[in-house]
């Protein structure tokens, strides 16, 4: 739905490069990471610089026109999926890194720099960005703003809120708030943390400062082999409750390890009922003796075998089956739907029980990836869409393994976010006087619900179907990304 | 004593809404220091306490918002733990509602993160008397806007908080304070080096003309690390406790002590005055000063305000020269009930 006033403006404000209305060359712009959730915006602006940011959401305020940010469009619950007559505010072409202060150890940057540009940046000072999303080859710092991001490593060095200590946010109403920068705290409300992971609903981050760490100068990866999935998760809360907290800690079953295997030869033993990989990182002598505790903790449990990796290609063939286990997940059947619950360590057991009973129930078999050092399950249930009822009973399950986590005291979303994808089950986990809450918040930065309106907290009204990420014949956007 | 007070602090809250009655929230009063409590009615949470959950394993506690600091110290300790995020206990005392809604953090900050860092989750009653929760235990958690981490630092002006669950983390295995004997120059460039260097360190202070570093891992790890620190001498442990309750004898004086804080990096302090004590590698300064105003420049971000010894103390308000301030504190509470006159 075109509008021709608000096309006029920003076109007096914005260079002819950075607005984008043919249909063909909109189209890229149609979804976000989760091809499921689709919408032409009628228009889509790239501003190169933050006054040019605050133009359009000036202009799209005054004819109050939606406006949707969005990154580098590699997120995974539609939350930069456009809105049909709102403008698709993205951000990729503000991607300066502004500055990088050796003495603070940070690095200040436009919210267009992607995650693992950071690094790269930073990387001769032997520093680092420590949240390393699977996206991070693509994804942006401000979209991990947005969804406040983990990564494989956050069970040692925290999500994106404990390592950003600045960001500029743009609000719809004109102001730019400055909140944190490079002091640990700041007067009044923490702001900062607010705007961590709220999906664009409050306002459009234009800077980010990051904390950068030094690199680990010694790194271990250990391999622990199963015969028993439950042994598997009696390791990790062993592990954990022995005073050990690992840089990483991921859990693969049966069939995750065999499609795993069969895709990239990481080396996994494709006899085993689940693996444990554990990374361990920091100065040499506290790696060796931590090494030697998880080994013996990971036989103690009842692990067949427990393998090291000591040197850099050795740690990444280890890293390389759990890196690819998605796609290679993807390649055991047409579609796949991907749940993102989260829950409490010692409920993994249970939860794990519980999604082989209803893979029974609703015949559908199901491969498990996850963070479980987090306590964050990625249960993958395999699914033809083009059987009568298949994607039904996908998402059935789906929904009922995420009622399930709720009921373990675990949450809808442990790092992929609301969006549109889970709006639904927002309501199993929030009561309305919450919801409302949210809602009352949402107002008090956008009161005329102009910033990616729809998206992360369901109105009241709705609370019917389930949803969930739907990979249609292993075709996601951006193939050539790890997602893990 | 524990014990589940919340049916009578909900039960008052509704009441004061009904009445249209402020209400000023209080634990153990351990940071009255800081100014005269809010107007309104006196609601304790100190008949709320105990621990709700506590499974070592999950390194996470929940708590209620009236169980004494020391005394979640004590449950942790019993299994070898410690809260990651280590709140100041001024005066020996303070409840975990209190260590929340002030926010402060102990010498650890730079490494082991903050209250707001460490916390999952809370149970609240807003300004409309509606019993909420939002966050939880577990570790990663994007359902909906981070309401928790909103709590902290907010001086119990958007809700009265009920619970909340914290990450813990297991205690080192052994620990070593290193000490050196060095001026303010030298303290200053050896403070930063603690950022950049992959140390275990979990604490930094100056103080008294001797830059302490506080070392915690594995014997190997730690030994290693003070060598290269060069350290000649050793405090004992306590000398941390001390300085994150305000104990150490530096806090004893009685002029005006202002807490400053500095940009990570920034160095600055070597020039604010000559009674300092620094922590956090550089970017926390408690300081002695008549008047500050004339005495630092701050850089960007940075911030001094006035910690004790100050009689028109305005340091533990809401400043609403920001209009999203006053719209989140009306989001919450309306009626302007909770804590009325420390959002101003």
């Amino acid at each position: 739905m075109s509008n021709p006033r608000v096309l006029e403006l920003f076109r007096a404000h914005l260079p002819p490069q950075s607005i984008i209305t043919d249909q063909a060359a909109v189209r890229p712009f149609e979804t976000d990471g989760i091809t499921a959730f689709r919408e032409r915006p009628w228009v889509v602006v790239l501003p190169e610089t933050v006054e040019q940011v605050r133009s359009v959401l000036q202009i799209s305020r005054d004819h109050d026109v939606p406006v949707v940010t969005r990154g580098a469009g590699t997120g995974l619950s539609g939350g930069a999926r456009p809105i049909r007559d709102g403008v698709l505010l993205t951000m990729s072409k503000m991607s300066k890194v502004i500055e990088v202060d050796l003495d603070a150890c940070t690095a200040t940057v436009e919210p267009g720099v992607t995650n693992l540009a950071i690094s790269d940046a930073v990387r001769e000072h032997g520093l680092y960005y420590a949240p390393d999303p699977s996206s991070q080859i693509a994804c942006s710092i401000g979209g991990n703003v947005a969804e406040n991001s983990g990564g494989v490593h956050c069970l040692k060095y925290g999500l994106t809120v404990h390592n950003v200590l600045g960001i500029r946010v743009q609000t719809i109403e004109g102001e730019e708030l400055v909140l944190g920068g490079k002091t640990y705290d700041s007067p009044g409300y923490d702001l900062l943390a607010l705007m961590m992971g709220s999906e664009g609903m409050l306002g459009v981050v234009t800077q980010v400062t990051v904390k950068l760490l030094p690199e680990p100068p010694d790194k271990r990866v250990l391999l622990g082999v199963y015969d028993d999935l439950p042994k598997a998760g009696d390791s990790v809360s062993a592990i954990i409750g022995a005073g050990l907290i690992p840089a990483a800690l991921e859990m693969m079953d049966a069939l995750a390890i065999r499609a795993a295997e069969e895709y990239v030869h990481a080396g996994y033993p494709i006899d085993a009922a689940a693996i444990l990989l554990c990374e361990l990182d920091g100065v040499a002598s506290q790696v060796e003796s931590d090494a030697d505790r998880v080994s013996d903790i990971m036989k103690a449990k009842g692990a067949i075998n427990v393998r090291t990796a000591t040197t850099e290609e050795e740690c990444e063939l280890f890293w390389k089956g759990r890196k690819a286990a998605f796609p290679a997940v993807g390649r055991l059947a047409p579609d796949y739907y991907c749940m993102d619950g989260s829950v409490p360590r010692y409920a993994i057991g249970r939860v794990l029980s519980e999604i082989t009973r209803l893979s029974t129930v609703y015949q559908l078999p199901v491969a498990n990836v996850f963070h479980a050092g987090d306590g964050n399950l990625h249960p993958l249930v395999l699914y033809d869409a083009n059987k009568e009822d298949e994607l039904q009973r996908a998402e059935t399950f789906g929904g009922k393994i995420l009622e399930y986590c709720v009921a373990v005291g675990g949450t809808i979303t442990g790092e992929h976010g609301v969006g549109v994808e889970k709006l639904d089950q927002m309501c199993l986990q929030f009561s309305e006087a919450e919801l409302n809450q949210f809602h009352r918040l949402k107002a008090a930065f956008d009161p005329g619900a102009l910033m990616n309106p729809g998206k992360a907290v369901p109105a009241l009204a709705r609370c019917s179907e389930l949803g969930g990420m739907h990979v249609h014949e292993g075709k996601v956007p951006h193939p050539e990304l790890e997602r893990f | 004593m524990t014990g589940d007070d919340s049916e009578r602090l909900i039960t008052h809250v509704r009441s004061a809404l009904e009445r249209d009655r402020a209400i000023s929230i209080e634990g153990e009063a351990s940071k009255a220091f800081l100014g005269p409590r809010a107007d309104g009615e006196l609601l304790s949470t100190r008949g709320h306490t105990g621990i709700i959950e506590y499974r070592p394993d999950e390194l996470v506690v929940t708590a209620r918002a009236g169980t004494l600091l020391s005394e979640l110290d004590a449950a942790l300790g019993a299994e070898n733990q410690m809260l990651a995020c280590d709140p100041p206990h001024f005066g020996g005392k303070g409840t975990l509602g209190g260590a929340i809604a002030a926010g402060f953090s102990g010498p650890a900050r730079p490494w082991q993160g903050s209250v707001r860092d460490g916390l999952l989750g809370v149970e609240l009653v807003n300004g409309y008397g509606e019993r909420m929760q939002f966050g939880g235990q577990v570790m990663k958690n994007v359902a909906g806007y981070d309401v928790s981490r909103l709590m902290v630092g907010a001086r119990g002006t958007l809700g009265l908080i009920l619970s909340a669950s914290l990450k813990v983390l297991p205690r080192p295995e052994y620990t070593r304070t290193a000490v050196v004997a060095v001026d303010r120059v030298e303290a200053c460039s050896r403070s930063l080096n603690l950022l950049h260097k992959p140390f275990p360190i979990s604490g930094s202070c100056y103080v008294d003309n001797h830059l302490h570093v506080r070392l915690s891992g594995n014997e190997a790890a730690v030994e290693d690390a003070s060598e290269t620190l060069r350290a000649d001498l050793e405090v004992e442990e306590s000398f941390w406790d001390q300085v994150r309750d305000h104990e150490h004898p530096f806090f004893h004086g009685s002029r005006p002590l202002w807490r400053v804080s500095l940009a990570r990096g920034s160095c600055a302090y070597s020039e604010i005055c000559q009674e300092q004590l620094v922590e956090w590698a550089g970017a926390q300064v408690w300081a002695y000063m008549d008047d500050t105003q004339s005495v630092i420049e701050l850089g960007e971000g940075e911030h001094a305000t006035p910690f004790r010894n100050v009689a028109a103390d305005s340091s533990k308000r809401i400043g609403t020269e920001d209009k999203y301030v006053r719209r989140l504190k009306a989001a919450f509470d309306p009626q302007d009930i909770f804590n009325r006159g420390m959002v101003v």
